[in-house]
């Protein structure tokens, strides 16, 4: 922990950034797996690269994220609440690195070519196994509401930290402002 | 424990300041069920395809939910060159490409008996040396009964069988077809088809409309149909009841196999201005100028039991850089309804198939 009261400015970009991308795309998934529309292809093909793309900055974040100490929370907080920030910290981070490789392995499991764009393919890193490829298609879909409870959770607990409890936490994700307490 | 801070004069109160604590995420909740089709119950899904399918042919688990009896076949494409013009697509330049098929009959019954005029495919992976491979599936109807995946839905139910009788009620299908008369037409061009003896002197078409993209960038809407080398022969009435007969299609394209590899044209119809491309029910007309893209050969087959063909699926948009789809509304609902099929077929425990793999390997060359 360390005592800066903000987020790194790449953590707080990679942070707002992300959110959007995974929002979109849980709302990309959960649509186009539920229509037989022209739309179908579109969305797919959007979701595709997308999803990796949030792999690598998953993994851009990741590193960040051990090298530069976040904001500590506040002494104000119970130590359970803050196990349980954490623990829901660590869950997201697994998940949105875990929720790429299982729709870049399932696609590989189901022998289908993992496009990116034009000519642009992935190879595969699974072996063709349909019982593979089963699995991992249901395990997308638990983990992709799994994810979305979680950021519904985070959601509703930042809302609690701006709103009721008005304490350092929502501003240091929030805030874009420079600040002389920015300064270390 | 600390106090939570008092209500700053000018400010909503803490009630309100809870509620909107509440209400963010519950709308985001109910916007995602929303996407996820919960408010529509009236969508059409992959769910509501396989929920047809099932009402039709009944459940065979582990088997394909349309064309499920069918057999491997491998072989490879060789381009002419002649379509290079049209699509940048690799595999019409000057390479080999190894080719996994799969001959079926339509319909979601692993085990019906084989006659001849039951629709048969073909389906193809073309796979080029760089890996941009086409995969299709094609028909040997000159038409598809319908134009879109809504009437796909409600026309298969229509053939769904009366649980009195076992078989399709005719009013039903005959309601369908007096409010859509482009199915009466496209029935029409269907039933009156030549239909040949066998797989192997069979032409199968694609019925969808594709754009092939050109090297700089021209899209060419298509059609295209797989035409035998081996000489057309009329079907010669068959005893189709007796038990050696269930499976004489896929038997004698066993046999035909083992004599000498089989060979395709892939013909292409590029559109001209006016076609239909948004409606496959509709046919182009026959005097447009085909393009003669390259041979098919055919050498070996495999039951889909231990064969290749059976743990992907033929999915019609998996196309490389140089085709892409049209304006046509069917290839993306295949897609979708391919992909729930190979979910639901590859969690399941699959029965042998009709065609054994005992019923090749004695046909079959070292
Ligand atoms: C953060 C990353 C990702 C998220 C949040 C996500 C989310 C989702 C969701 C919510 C669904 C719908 C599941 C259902 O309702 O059954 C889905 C389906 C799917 N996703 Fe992802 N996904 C991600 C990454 C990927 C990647 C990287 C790929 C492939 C490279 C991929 C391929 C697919 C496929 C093929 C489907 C199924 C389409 C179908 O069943 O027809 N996903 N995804
Ligand atoms: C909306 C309309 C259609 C639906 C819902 C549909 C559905 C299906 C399904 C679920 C399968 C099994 C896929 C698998 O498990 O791998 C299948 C196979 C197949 N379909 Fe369609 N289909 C449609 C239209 C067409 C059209 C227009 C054609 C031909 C041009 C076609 C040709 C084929 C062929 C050849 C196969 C067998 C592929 C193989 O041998 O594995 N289908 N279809």
């Amino acid at each position: 922990m360390s005592t800066s009261i903000r987020f790194s400015g790449l953590a707080r970009i990679l942070h707002w950034l992300m959110a959007v991308m995974i929002l979109t795309m849980l709302f990309v998934g959960v649509f186009m797996a539920t229509t037989t529309g022209p739309a179908y292809y579109t969305l797919l093909s959007l979701h595709r690269p997308l999803g990796i793309a949030i792999l690598l900055l998953a993994l851009v974040r990741l590193t960040n994220r051990l090298l530069v100490p976040p904001p500590s929370l506040p002494d104000t907080m119970p130590p359970l609440q803050k196990a349980a920030a954490l623990g829901s910290h660590v869950l997201l981070y697994a998940l949105m690195i875990a929720m790429p490789l299982i729709g870049w392995g399932m696609l590989s499991a189901g022998n289908y070519p993992v496009i990116m764009w034009g000519g642009f393919h992935l190879p595969p890193i699974l072996p063709h196994n349909p019982v593979l490829f089963a699995t991992l298609r249901h395990l997308h879909t638990w983990l992709a509401i799994l994810l979305f409870a979680t950021i519904l959770l985070h959601l509703a607990a930042a809302l609690l930290h701006a709103l009721i409890l008005r304490d350092s936490v929502w501003p240091s994700m929030v805030s874009f402002r420079r600040t002389e307490r920015d300064l270390p | 424990m600390k106090m939570l801070p008092d209500d700053r004069p000018g400010e909503p109160g803490i009630v309100f300041r809870l509620a909107v604590v509440g209400a963010v995420p519950l709308v985001l909740g109910l916007a995602f069920i929303g996407a996820a089709g919960w408010f529509s119950p009236h969508r059409l899904t992959q769910s509501t395809l396989m929920n047809t399918f099932q009402a039709v042919d009944g459940l065979h688990p582990g088997f394909r939910r349309n064309h499920a009896k069918g057999m491997c076949v491998t072989g490879w494409f060789e381009s002419s060159g002649q379509a290079m013009h049209l699509s940048r697509a690799t595999l019409f330049g000057p390479v080999r490409s190894p080719v996994i098929g799969r001959f079926a009959l339509a319909g979601g019954m692993p085990y019906q008996n084989d006659a001849p005029a039951k629709v048969r495919s073909m389906a193809l992976r073309i796979m080029p040396p760089d890996g941009a491979e086409w995969r299709m599936g094609i028909n040997d109807i000159p038409v598809f009964p319908v134009r879109n995946v809504s009437e796909f839905n409600t026309f298969t139910l229509a053939t769904r069988p009366d649980p009195r009788t076992g078989k399709p009620d005719p009013a039903r299908m005959g309601a369908f077809v007096t409010t859509h008369p482009e199915t009466a037409q496209a029935i029409a061009l269907i039933k009156s088809r030549p239909i040949t003896s066998g797989f192997a002197n069979d032409t199968y078409n694609s019925l969808d409309s594709f754009l092939f993209v050109s090297p700089n960038g021209t899209t060419t809407p298509v059609r295209w149909a797989m035409v035998p080398e081996q000489a057309r022969q009329q079907s010669e009435p068959r005893p189709d009841e007796t038990h050696d007969g269930r499976d004489y299609l896929f038997t004698d394209l066993i046999a035909a196999l083992a004599r000498a590899p089989l060979r395709w044209h892939l013909m292409i119809t590029p559109a001209e201005p006016g076609d239909p491309v948004a409606d496959p029910a509709l046919p182009w007309p026959s005097s447009r100028p085909q393009i003669d893209a390259g041979v098919l050969t055919l050498n070996a087959a495999e039951s889909e039991d231990g064969g290749p063909c059976t743990n992907f699926t033929y999915d019609p948009l998996v196309l490389p850089s140089g085709i892409t789809p049209s304006d046509d509304p069917i290839p993306a609902a295949r897609s979708a309804a391919y992909a729930r099929s190979l979910t639901l077929r590859s969690g399941e425990h699959k029965p042998p198939g009709a065609i054994t793999p005992a019923m090749i390997r004695p046909g079959e060359k070292t």
